[in-house]
């Protein structure tokens, strides 16, 4: 049954959503739309101290208040959790030490939120102040007092040094030696929906969490962990989420706060957070120090790279520990570097937790290699596009730490916006204040692994063929506004041949569908695709065996379209899809299927080898146009192009949607977006609000020319790799090498603000060097590196032992 | 607190009259969603810098979140919910459907409002008028694009023209 | 959700009314037009008045009316009114600077009176009630210091209006009604350069209307900077006023009188008459532009309480007096 890509009827269209209806009419119920009779209201108090040890804290009046129902602390909810098995290092409620300001401390449930916003002042919390550190050189310089008491060395919770061949030795065989600095502010998701949840505790035993998260599968782990209930007891359902970017998909304090409160009071409980809330819980972009080194021959061939990596991780784990890998995994799927040495750290600080980010832990070291890259090519006199083509690395080819690169786009995309920008006529040739800046990049599509180890599949669906001729798609994956809702249902339209819309779709309730991981490192349309596909590909199998006997047509000359099966000799001879339903069912039973989807085990055997590894690789390149005023710094965008290899459009509408989306979230990364702190009161956040972080509005975004190039993937559904974040990755860089070829000053940092600019502009006026960045990595205990033979000398895959002289 | 006792209003909402009770401390956007359970008026920061709670007050778009439910006595008050009629989606509604001028959806009401009020003053905006006027509502998901051209494609459509989404709005340049 | 304290709410229908419940209400009472200010300031517990009485009400203070020598514009007419009304048309500065206040929703609610009252800013202060108490609140509420700057006995918050530099700059005269009858100041002495009391007016005054001089033989504009095209309150707004000399034939036009004023940069609208006196009896060349800008620079202290660095904030200083006078001379020609 073997389908050419030319019959294909749905999967590369352009179609509505099969939410979009219940979006524009505003039906839609988002978590703080949900309310229940007798439901109380939830406010958390907060830690006023960046790191203090909690002495006492007195709820007495709080929970003397009228309307008041139950006041909790610490030492009601004592078991840790947290995202990864790694650093199990949160509590709802600090027990007995707060580590930032914003840090939960009591959470109180009241008939009215004033009532429970009044409770909070009637809490008294007596603090032991302790020395708070404010950035990650704080915290390497400061191993004392250390803000967890688990962790690497001191205040660093995390150190890699991991090397693939002797890169110190590539990098001496370079024409060139360049070595470089460059620094990543931290920012964040800042989703239009401020974090909210209810709980539901019936007194049958059973707890269920309605909450706008993108993990309710992890978030069902948790409250069965720290709750200490039967997890098939528990049931949790991720409203459809008003924007999450990365987000929504840590547990969170807030989630198990309400669901321990509606277990006390045995009524439910709602808790929405504020905007200054949402900035705490945070697990944004990390700010991030990056030095690094490479070698490069006059052709352009890369022959080693040492990348050094330093995050400020803020107060907890949260999924940090893979970000730290992510700033070192992805270097090498899109140029060729045959020797790799790889060093990174994390550290606490007294800030709001960071995590994972649209991109997660990837823009940081692309901006740093993007950048670099262009400098090296004008070392070599070579065009930057030029040097980025003869370096790319090879599809299907396994790279020095043991990736393998399926189908690889990159040169079509370098190709098509270098054509659509002019790039030719323009590089280095437009008036002074005007540039234009190229920059690549690359994301997975999908994790190797899983957060916690099992031999499970990543995801899975359920399908269920009605008489009706309706079908109904059962998947635990979390639609956050990207699609993946109509994903499964396109996906499945096309294999069955039926109208999307003749399709519903239930997802993200763990009572209901089966696993599905979550809506978090680009992998639910390659993952949950895949399952719905497997899933579909059987329902047809079974339909077909029965409509095949009724009509008398070999099973294989069978076709699924426009709602019918018929002979695809002769397309008169066929019956409804109802029809062929009905016949399945009468003749066998109710039909329904199953997929699953499992990604294929990775070829890295070393240890740190499980962030990197995914089933496809989305590539894209991008041109960003400037306008620098040289009176004032401020930089405007007008164009950006930029081509995604996204494999094979499901939808060509959502693809482009969230193209233009990451450009956008791109472009205030670049030039404004910043978590910024104070430290000369407390270490506390700058700007809590949505006035003072500046998110782009209609008048800075730029226009956007988007080229889809299609490389298909084998491993991905009809070949579709991911887009909802790699296209975020080289809108900072392209912007930072514009800015460059506009007025001749590299600013080596993100965000690129007008003080930075004009402060670079002036030194070069002054005849000193134009550049404003980081002038110095700090000294690190950096471990012994785990050192792994490459593929091309030989390597399996493993480290060798380490041998101590 | 919450306690204290309710007042009680009189006002048209999406053309019907409306009688309501609620603490007269309360924001029409609370009122909206709490009150009337009209919950497609949504918030992203309750101190107007994110637009995400825009209403029609009087045809004028205005931010729920910063008018006090009490002075709404007497006037008209449109939401997200009136803008379809008998069964039909307004045009602004088809094309921010087939567009993908919602993604998350969570600022689409505010947008749709803040954009039928524009299209009732001015039936022919220019890119840029329709920059300016949706200056103050913030999306996170779109990047804006998709929305203009919904605009643009609704707005067309309100003049009569048969007008049809690009190919490259949908497939790329 | 942020939500307001409980408060009494009174709809006054005229001036004897409002300034009547005022009086009964004390020192708890506050006006309210748009609310656009207060309401925020109200949910983050800087200003707490248990009665508010709305001036929407008054249909007095909606009106505008040409007089011989100028326009007079009620308080309660809404931004949007003053960027589009035809009456507005001659006073282009006082509707551009009302067209670049925040966004086009946020300026069909909130009016000139409130604009020109508008609560100094800091983004010390303008912060939840929890996140003041992470720093140990300061003097404008609650607290004793001020975290601006430690060792100063007085309060550094921002004037932070747009429309307020114009008026200031073009000479407009406001028109007060208290509980001791009415009253008139111009622009310049309605503002006090202190963070706390930043307003002459006394707080059961009501601001009733502003006096826009006669259009002729002057021009004036605004030019704003802030990092965002809307949303985003000036971190410095030039007004610059310039009165041509008359009957100067073919000789290059040169100024009779000038005023230069910023907004962003100190606790009130702060005219440099250093600026002014640069500019007097010359014509606007590129020299005497260059004079007026750098004499506006010296006097211009930010301080680190604003979006952006200070020190860059100062230096914009040169440059915007310096665009804003080129812009006049370009109109003028
Ligand atoms: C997100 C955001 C961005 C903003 N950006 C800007 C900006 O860019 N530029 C800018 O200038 N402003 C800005 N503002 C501030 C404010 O919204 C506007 O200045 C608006 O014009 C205030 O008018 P209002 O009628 O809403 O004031 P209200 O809130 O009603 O009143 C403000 C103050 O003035 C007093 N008051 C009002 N009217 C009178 C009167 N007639 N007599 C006596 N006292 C009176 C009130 O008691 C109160 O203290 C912004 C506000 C927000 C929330
Ligand atoms: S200037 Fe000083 S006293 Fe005034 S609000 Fe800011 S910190 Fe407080
Ligand atoms: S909720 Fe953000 S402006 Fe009203
Ligand atoms: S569609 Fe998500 S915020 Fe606009």
């Amino acid at each position: 049954m073997a389908r050419k890509p030319s019959d294909r009827r749905i999967i590369g269209t352009a179609l509505r959503k099969i939410d979009a209806v219940a979006k524009v009419t505003g039906t839609t119920r988002f978590a703080d739309d949900l309310a229940f009779p007798r439901m109380l209201y939830c406010k958390l108090l907060r830690a006023t101290h960046p790191h203090a040890r909690v002495v006492s804290i007195d709820a007495s009046a709080a929970r003397a208040l009228d309307g008041v129902q139950a006041v909790l602390t610490g030492k009601d909810l004592p078991i840790p959790f947290g995202i990864l098995p790694v650093s199990q290092d949160e509590h709802a409620l600090c027990v007995d030490k707060v580590r930032f300001i914003g840090d939960p401390v009591a959470a109180v449930a009241a008939t009215s939120e004033e009532t429970a916003t009044a409770a909070l002042d009637r809490i008294t919390v007596a603090y032991e102040p302790l020395r708070s550190f404010d950035s990650a050189e704080a915290a390497v310089a400061n191993p004392e007092p250390r803000i967890h008491d688990y962790g690497d060395s001191g205040n660093l919770h995390k150190l890699i040094d991991l090397e693939f061949g002797d890169a110190a030795a590539g990098i001496a065989e370079g024409d060139v030696v360049r070595e470089d600095l460059f620094f990543f502010e931290g920012n964040t998701h800042l989703p239009m929906e401020q974090h909210a949840a209810v709980a539901v505790w019936s007194p049958d035993g059973k707890l269920t969490l309605w909450s706008s998260t993108q993990t309710p599968h992890y978030v069902h782990r948790a409250l069965a962990k720290v709750l200490e209930l039967p997890p098939a007891r528990v049931r949790v359902i991720a409203t459809p989420n008003g924007g999450g970017f990365g987000g929504k998909s840590d547990p969170f304090n807030h989630e198990i706060a309400v669901a321990k409160l509606a277990m006390l009071t045995g009524r439910p409980v709602k808790i929405t957070l504020t905007r200054e809330e949402v900035f705490y819980c945070h697990r944004g972009r990390h700010p991030t120090l990056m030095w690094v080194r490479t070698g490069v021959k006059k052709s352009g061939a890369i022959t080693g790279m040492h990348f050094r990596s330093l995050l400020d991780g803020g107060a907890y784990g949260s999924y940090g520990v893979a970000s730290t890998y992510y700033t070192g995994a992805l270097q090498t799927v899109t140029y060729n570097i045959p020797r790799y040495h790889f060093q990174g750290a994390r550290a606490f600080t007294n800030k709001a937790p960071c995590g994972p980010k649209r991109g997660h832990g990837t823009p940081q070291p692309r901006f740093a290699l993007e950048v670099h890259v262009d400098k090296i090519a004008e070392q070599l006199g070579l065009d930057p596009a030029e040097l980025r083509l003869r370096t790319l690395v090879p599809p299907n080819s396994l790279t020095a730490n043991y990736l393998r690169v399926g189908s690889m786009g990159l040169g079509r995309c370098i190709e098509k916006v270098i054509a659509g920008s002019e790039w030719k006529k323009r590089f280095r040739q437009l008036p002074e204040g005007r540039g234009v800046g190229l920059a690549c990049s690359s994301y997975i599509s999908g994790a190797g692994l899983p957060i916690y180890w099992n031999n499970m599949p990543h995801s899975g669906v359920q399908l269920k063929c009605d008489r009706s001729g309706g079908v109904t798609v059962f998947c635990g994956s979390t639609d956050i506004g990207q699609g993946s809702d109509s994903i499964l249902a396109y996906i499945v339209a096309e294999i069955l041949g039926i109208d999307p819309f003749d399709i519903a779709v239930v997802t993200a309730d763990t009572d209901l569908t089966p696993v599905d991981l979550g809506s978090y490192s680009s992998r639910v349309t390659l993952m949950s695709g895949n399952a719905a596909l497997q899933a579909a590909e059987r329902a047809r199998q079974i339909l077909a065996v029965h409509a095949a006997k009724q009509l008398e047509v070999p099973v294989d000359r069978l076709q699924f379209a426009d709602g019918r099966v018929f002979d695809g000799n002769d397309s008169k001879r066929g019956m409804s899809f109802a029809d062929a339903v009905q016949a399945a069912e009468a003749a066998a039973g109710t039909v329904g299927t199953v997929g699953s989807y499992t990604p294929p085990r990775s070829a890295g055997r070393y240890r740190g080898a499980g962030v990197g590894p995914s089933p496809a690789y989305s590539y894209s390149a991008c041109v960003a146009e400037v306008d620098v005023d040289p009176e004032t710094g401020i930089v405007r965008v007008p164009t950006i192009w930029i081509a995604h290899d996204v494999g094979r459009s499901i939808n060509a509408a959502t693809v482009i949607g969230q193209v233009e989306g990451s450009i956008y979230m791109g472009l205030g990364e670049a030039l404004m977006e910043e978590m910024a702190y104070r430290g000369n009161r407390n270490v506390v956040h700058k700007i809590p609000s949505l006035l003072e972080y500046k998110s782009p509005t209609t008048l800075e975004m730029c226009d956007v020319i988007t080229y889809l190039v299609e490389d298909p993937d084998p491993n991905g559904p009809f070949g579709a790799k991911e887009v909802g974040q790699g296209p975020l990755l080289p809108v900072m860089p392209a912007v930072a090498n514009a800015v460059y070829d506009a007025v001749g000053v590299r600013i080596d940092e993100v965000p690129i603000t007008p003080e930075k600019v004009l402060k670079a502009l002036r030194r070069k006026a002054k005849g000193e060097a134009g550049r404003v960045g980081p002038e110095s990595f700090p000294d690190i205990p950096w471990p012994e590196p785990t050192r792994v033979p490459t593929p091309w000398e030989g390597g399996d895959g493993k480290a060798v032992e380490q041998v101590r002289a | 607190m919450g306690n204290e006792s309710k007042a009680m209003i009189a006002f048209t909402v999406n053309g019907e009259s409306a009688e309501v009770a609620f603490a007269p401390h309360k924001m029409l956007l609370e009122v909206l969603r709490e009150d009337l359970g009209l919950t497609g008026t949504k918030h992203g920061c309750e101190l107007g810098e994110c637009g995400t709670c825009t209403v029609l007050l009087d045809g004028t778009p205005v931010l729920s979140c910063l008018v006090l439910g009490l002075a709404c006595a007497g006037h008209d008050v449109g939401t997200v919910e009136g803008m379809a009629s008998a069964g039909k989606l307004h045009p602004l509604q088809e094309t921010f459907a087939d567009l993908g001028a919602a993604q998350c959806g969570y600022c689409t009401p505010a947008f749709l409002l803040t954009a039928q009020a524009l299209l009732a003053g001015n039936p022919q905006p220019t890119r840029d008028e329709i920059k300016d006027a949706l200056a103050g509502n913030l999306c996170r998901c779109t990047g804006y694009i998709k929305i203009y051209e919904a605009v643009e494609l609704a707005a067309a459509r309100m003049r009569g023209e048969s007008a049809e989404p690009t190919r490259e709005s949908l497939y790329g340049a | 959700m942020l939500r307001l304290p409980s408060f009494r709410y009174l709809q006054p229908a005229s001036l004897t009314e409002a300034l009547r419940m005022k009086r009964d209400a004390g020192p708890d009472g506050m006006f309210v037009a748009g609310g656009t200010d207060l309401y925020p300031n109200m949910k983050r517990r800087h200003q707490e008045p248990r009665t508010v009485i709305s001036l929407m009400g008054i249909s007095d203070l909606r009106a505008t009316e040409g007089r011989k020598d100028g326009t007079t514009v009620g308080s309660c007419l809404t931004l949007r009114d003053l960027s589009v009304l035809p009456a507005f048309r001659p006073y282009a500065a006082v509707a551009t600077a009302a067209r670049l206040v925040s966004t086009p929703l946020l300026r069909n609610m909130g009016t000139l009176g409130g604009n020109l009252c508008l609560d100094t800013r800091c983004n010390y202060y303008n912060q939840s009630y929890e996140w003041r108490k992470s720093i140990d609140f300061c003097m404008k509420k609650d607290g004793k210091i001020c975290w601006v700057a430690p060792s100063s006995p007085r309060c550094w918050a921002v004037s932070s209006s747009d429309v307020a530099p114009v008026m200031v700059a073009i000479g407009a005269e406001y028109g007060l009604i208290g509980p001791h009858g009415e009253r008139v100041v111009p622009a310049a002495r309605f503002y006090n350069n202190d963070g706390i009391n930043y307003l002459t007016k006394q707080t059961d005054e009501i601001l009733v209307e502003v006096r826009l001089p006669a259009s002729n033989g002057w021009d004036a504009v605004y030019h704003k900077l802030r990092r965002r095209g809307s949303f985003d309150f000036p971190v410095l707004g030039v007004a610059a006023w310039i009165n041509w000399q008359s009957g100067a034939g073919s000789r290059e036009p040169l100024v009779n009188d000038a005023r230069i004023v910023l907004g962003g940069v100190a606790s009130y609208p702060q005219e440099i008459a250093e600026a002014a006196a640069a500019l007097r009896g010359k014509p606007l060349s590129d020299e005497t532009i260059a004079a007026a800008a750098e004499a506006a620079y010296r006097p211009s202290k930010p301080m680190d309480n604003t979006d952006f660095d200070l020190s860059w904030r100062k230096q914009m200083t040169r440059v915007y007096v310096k665009r804003a006078l080129e812009e006049l001379r370009a109109r003028h020609t």
